[in-house]
C-alpha cells in the first residue's frame, strides 16, 4: 500500500511502466486467447478487490461473494438478450442490484462474526445456484443464457473491425479496474478506511471509538457485492454465457484463493490473485484435467501453512518494509498470528472452555 | 519448594511437567525428560496436579478418577487403588455421578489428589493445594498428603505459600527466589532458621 | 390450491412424510454429529466432511463396481476405510497446524472441500450413477400407512450409528479419553492423554460417520460429485439449529430438518427446488437471533 507518507515500494515508475504494458499489450503482443483470459483477469481482479476490502480491510469473512458475480452475469444476460441493451449499458444495473443484494446480506451478518458469518455466507454460495435454476422463466433454468453479442461496444469499433471483440473486453475491464482500484485507494486513506480497519482490528474498541458498526459494515457489504456484481458482468461477457453453476462455490472460493493469495489486506494483492485463479487451472490442466478446485484447494492450504500473508505479503517483507506489514496485513487478525512456524501457546489454560 | 509470588515455583513445576519450553537440562530416574511433550512426562510416571487444580468440570466425579486411571490396562489393579482411595475420601462413593464442578473447593483438591494417586505416579508435582481453602480443610489435605508420602510411598514435590505447615511435613525445603535456589535445606532445619523464616517466609 | 393441499394432507400422507423426513433427518444428524465432534475438539466446523463422504462413497461403489462385492461387505469395509482416511487426514493436514486460529483451520477445511470436490470428479468423472440400494423396495404397511424399507432401513442405520457413537463416547475408556481431550486439552495431557491422537480419532470417527451417511444418501439420489453439497448444507442446519456444540443438538436438529423440509417440499407449492434456500434462511435465522441453538452454549467471544 502507498500509505501516506511512507516511502513507497511500488513507485510511480513501475507503476507507469507495468500500465503501458498492459495498454500495449494486446495491440501488439498478445493473441486473441491470452486476451480474452487476460480480460478474465481483470473481472475477477475486481471482484477481488471488492472482496478484499471486506475480508482484508474490515475483517468481515465472506465465502458468498459469487452470488452477488451471479446478479451482475444474469442482470447482464438478460438485458442484452431479452431486452437487446448494449452491454457496457447493463454495467450500473448489475453494479446497482448486486449492491442491494450486498446490503440485504449485510443485514444479518452485522450480528455474525468469524466462524459463523464463514458458515452463512458459504451457505449463500451452496443455494444460489439452487435459487437459479429455480426461478427458471426468468434465468432459463439449468440451461443458462446464451448472450450473442456480449463483445460489443456501443462505439461500434468491435463492428467495423478496429477492435476485436477480445480487446474491447480486455480494455473495458482494464478500465473498470483502474477506476475502482483507485476508488478503493482513495477510500482506504479516508476517514472511512479507518473506519474500516478499526472494526477489522477489534469491534469493541472500534465501538467505543465511535465507529458506527451498521453503517460500516454494511458499507463494506455492499460495496464489495457492487465490485462483485460488475465483475460477474464482465464475465459473463467474456464467456457469453451464465448459467446456475456459473458461479457456484468453486468461484466463491476462487475468489477468496485470490484475495489471500494476493494478501489480504494489501492493495495490490487482488492482481496476483487474479493472476493466479485464472491462469492455474489452466496450467493445471494437463495433470488435474482442468478441475480448479484442486488447485485452489492445494493453494489454499499452503497459503495457510506457508505465508499467512499471502504473496504480496511475502514481496514486502523481502524489500525489508516489515513495520509497514505488520500495520496494513493485519487482515483478519486470527489470520496474521496464523504461522505454523511460531511458538505454540503451550501452558495455556483450558480455562475458556469449562462450565462456570 | 516456598518463595513469593513470581519466583518461579509454578513455572518450575511447568518445565518438569513439559507444559512450557525450557533450556538447560531436566533429569528424572536417570533419564534427561527435558523437551518431552506433557504427555510423554506423565507416562514416566510424574503426575502434576496444577494450580486451581484441573478439575474436569463437566464431567462427572467418577469421570475424573477414570481418567487418573486412563493408562492402565490393570482392572483389578484399578479396583484396588479406587478402593484405597475411598478410604481417604469416605466422602466419595455416595457423589460418584455429581459433576466436579459442584464439589467445593477442598473436595475439588481432593479429587484432584486422588485422580493423581490412581495414576500410581513415581513424582506428584502438588501446586499450592492449600490455595483459596479454609485453614481446617488446609489442615485435612496436608494431612492426606503426607499420608500419601509415607503410605504410598510416592515422592511429592509440594509448591506452597503457607510455608508452616508445608515445613512441617517437608523432609527436604528449598527458597526459591527469581528463579534461583537461595537457600535449601531439610524442613526442621528450615523451620527453625529465625533468619530464613523472617526475610523469605514472612513470619 | 386450497383443495390440492386438503387433499395431499390427509393423514396417511403426512404420515409417510414424516417418517420419509426422520429417515432423512437420521442421515442430516450423522452429517451434523460428524461436524459436532471436530467442533467441540477444535472450535472448527469442518466444511469438508460433505466432500470426504462423497469420496468415500465413491470407493464404495467402485468396491462394489469392480470386486462385486455383497453390500453388506463393501459397507463396513468402507466404514473402516473411511475411518483411516480420516485419521490420515488429520495427521497431515491438520497436524502441522493444531495450534493456529480458529479461521485458519476453517480456511483449510475449504481448501480440502475444494480438493475433495475435484478429486472427486477427477477420478470418477461427471457421469451420474445409480448406486444400489441395500434395502427391498417393497412397502411396508403399517396401520394403513404405506411405508418403504428403504425409509425404515435409513432410520435403523442412523438409529444404530448414533447409538454405537453414544455407547463408545459415554461407556468407552477411549471414548472418555477423547471427550476429556476435547474439553479440557491441557488437563488431559497431564494426565497421560495423547491429545494428537485424540484428535486424529475425532477425524477418523467423523469420517467414518461421514462414509455412513453418504452410502445411505446414494441409493435415495444419485451418485456424482455434488452428491453431498445438499446434505452438507442441512448438516449445518441442523448442527447450528440444534446447537453447534451440541450432540444431542446434532440428533435433534437433524431430525427436526429432515421433517421440515419433507413437509415444506410437499406440501408448499414449488418449494422444493428452494428447500437449500430454506436450509439457508434457518441457518441466518438461528445465527442471529438464537446462536446457542436449541441445546448448545452460545460462543462467547473474548475481546
Amino acid at each position: 500500500m502507498l500509505a501516506a507518507g511512507g516511502r513507497r515500494p511500488i513507485g510511480w515508475g513501475v507503476t507507469g511502466f507495468l500500465l503501458l504494458l498492459a495498454l500495449l499489450g494486446p495491440l501488439l503482443v498478445l493473441g486473441k486467447f491470452q486476451t480474452l483470459l487476460l480480460a478474465y483477469v481483470w473481472a475477477f481482479a475486481i471482484a477481488i478487490v471488492g472482496l478484499n476490502l471486506l475480508t482484508g480491510f474490515t475483517g468481515q469473512i465472506s465465502l458468498g461473494n459469487s452470488a452477488f458475480m451471479a446478479i451482475g452475469g444474469y442482470v447482464t444476460a438478460l438485458l442484452v438478450t431479452r431486452q437487446g441493451w448494449s452491454p457496457l449499458a447493463t454495467i450500473p444495473v448489475a453494479a446497482g442490484l448486486a449492491t442491494v443484494g450486498g446490503i440485504l446480506l449485510g443485514i444479518p451478518a452485522l450480528k455474525l462474526r468469524g466462524l459463523y458469518l464463514g458458515l452463512a455466507t458459504f451457505a449463500l454460495a451452496i443455494s444460489s445456484p439452487t435459487l437459479i435454476r429455480h426461478f427458471d422463466t426468468l434465468t432459463g433454468g439449468s440451461q443458462g443464457i446464451y448472450i450473442s453479442g456480449a463483445g460489443k461496444d456501443p462505439f461500434g469499433l468491435v463492428e467495423s473491425g478496429q477492435l476485436t471483440a477480445e480487446q474491447w473486453l480486455y480494455y473495458l475491464g482494464l478500465v473498470i479496474l483502474v477506476l475502482f482500484f483507485l476508488f478503493t485507494r482513495s477510500l482506504l486513506r479516508s476517514d472511512v478506511g479507518r473506519a474500516l480497519r478499526s472494526i477489522r482490528d477489534g469491534e469493541t474498541v472500534a465501538v467505543a471509538n465511535g465507529v458506527s458498526l451498521t453503517y460500516y459494515k454494511t458499507l463494506a457489504f455492499a460495496i464489495s457485492a457492487l465490485f462483485a456484481g460488475v465483475g460477474g458482468s464482465l464475465d459473463a461477457m467474456a464467456t457469453s454465457y451464465v448459467g446456475p453453476d456459473s458461479f457456484d462455490v468453486t468461484i466463491a472460493l476462487a475468489l477468496f484463493v485470490g484475495a489471500a493469495i494476493g494478501g489480504l489486506g494489501t492493495q495490490w494483492g487482488p492482481i496476483p490473485g487474479a493472476l493466479f485463479v485464472v491462469y492455474s487451472p489452466i496450467y493445471a490442466q494437463q495433470i488435474f484435467k482442468g478441475r480448479p478446485d484442486i488447485v485452489y484447494g492445494v493453494l489454499l492450504i499452503l497459503i495457510m501453512y506457508v505465508m499467512p500473508q499471502g504473496a504480496v505479503g511475502g514481496f514486502y517483507r523481502l524489500l525489508g518494509l516489515r513495520g509497514r506489514l505488520r500495520r496494513q496485513v493485519v487482515a483478519v487478525p486470527e489470520l496474521a498470528v496464523a504461522s505454523p512456524l511460531g511458538p505454540a501457546a503451550v501452558g495455556a489454560e483450558d480455562a475458556p472452555r469449562e462450565a462456570p | 519448594m516456598l518463595g513469593a509470588n513470581g519466583a518461579g515455583k509454578t513455572t518450575t513445576l511447568r518445565a518438569i511437567s513439559g507444559m512450557v519450553k525450557t533450556g538447560g537440562s531436566i533429569r528424572f530416574g536417570g533419564r534427561s525428560i527435558a523437551g518431552i511433550a506433557p504427555e510423554e512426562v506423565a507416562r514416566r510416571g510424574i503426575s502434576h496436579v496444577p494450580e486451581g487444580r484441573g478439575t474436569l468440570a463437566q464431567m462427572s466425579l467418577l469421570e475424573n478418577l477414570q481418567m487418573g486411571s486412563c493408562l492402565r490396562r490393570d482392572r483389578a489393579g484399578i479396583k484396588r487403588d479406587l478402593e484405597r482411595v475411598y478410604e481417604y475420601f469416605p466422602w466419595m462413593p455416595q457423589r460418584l455421578a455429581q459433576p466436579a464442578a459442584l464439589l467445593s473447593g477442598g473436595e475439588q483438591q481432593m479429587l484432584a489428589l486422588a485422580r493423581a494417586l490412581l495414576m500410581r505416579p513415581r513424582l506428584l508435582l502438588l501446586d499450592e493445594p492449600s490455595l483459596g481453602l479454609a485453614p481446617t480443610v488446609v489442615q485435612a489435605i496436608f494431612r492426606i498428603v503426607q499420608k500419601i508420602n509415607e503410605e504410598e510411598k510416592v515422592t511429592i514435590l509440594l509448591v506452597e505459600q503457607n510455608a508452616r505447615s508445608a515445613l512441617r511435613a517437608a523432609s527436604r525445603a528449598y527458597v526459591l527466589e527469581v528463579g534461583r535456589i537461595a537457600v535449601s535445606g531439610t524442613g526442621e532445619e528450615l523451620a527453625r532458621n529465625e533468619a530464613v523464616r523472617r526475610s523469605y517466609l514472612g513470619y | 390450491m386450497a383443495t390440492e393441499l386438503l387433499l395431499a394432507a390427509s393423514v396417511q400422507g403426512v404420515v409417510q412424510q414424516i417418517v420419509f423426513g426422520i429417515a432423512t433427518g437420521g442421515l442430516y444428524a450423522s452429517l451434523a454429529l460428524a461436524l459436532v465432534l471436530i467442533y467441540q475438539a477444535m472450535e472448527t466446523l469442518n466444511f469438508a466432511q460433505g466432500e470426504m463422504a462423497t469420496f468415500t462413497t465413491f470407493i464404495a461403489w467402485s468396491l462394489l463396481t469392480y470386486l462385486h462385492l455383497p453390500f453388506w461387505l463393501v459397507f463396513p469395509v468402507t466404514i473402516v476405510l473411511a475411518f483411516l482416511f480420516g485419521v490420515l487426514i488429520e495427521r497431515v493436514v491438520i497436524r502441522p497446524v493444531e495450534h493456529a486460529p480458529v479461521l485458519t483451520l476453517v480456511l483449510i477445511t475449504l481448501g480440502l472441500f475444494a480438493i475433495f470436490n475435484g478429486l472427486s470428479g477427477l477420478i470418477w468423472g461427471y457421469v451420474v450413477r445409480p448406486f444400489p440400494s441395500p434395502f427391498p423396495t417393497t412397502p411396508i404397511f403399517i396401520a394403513g400407512v404405506g411405508l418403504s424399507y428403504q425409509d425404515l432401513g435409513l432410520i435403523g442405520v442412523s438409529a444404530v450409528v448414533l447409538v454405537l457413537i453414544w455407547l463408545f463416547f459415554s461407556r468407552t475408556r477411549l471414548g472418555l479419553m477423547m471427550r476429556s481431550a476435547a474439553l479440557y486439552p491441557q488437563m488431559s495431557r497431564l494426565l497421560g492423554v495423547r491429545v494428537g491422537w485424540m484428535l486424529a480419532l475425532g477425524w477418523g470417527l467423523s469420517a467414518a460417520v461421514g462414509a455412513v451417511s453418504g452410502m445411505m444418501v446414494a441409493p435415495i439420489t444419485v451418485l456424482d460429485p455434488g452428491l453431498m453439497q445438499s446434505v452438507l448444507l442441512y448438516a449445518f442446519t441442523a448442527a447450528v439449529l440444534g446447537g453447534i456444540d451440541s450432540p444431542i443438538g446434532a440428533v435433534a436438529g437433524g431430525v427436526t430438518v429432515g421433517v421440515l423440509l419433507a413437509l415444506v417440499g410437499t406440501y408448499v407449492p414449488h418449494a422444493e427446488d428452494l428447500r437449500l434456500v430454506f436450509g439457508f434462511l434457518v441457518i441466518i435465522g438461528v445465527l442471529v437471533l438464537r446462536p446457542g441453538g436449541l441445546f448448545g452454549r452460545a460462543h462467547v467471544e473474548r475481546v
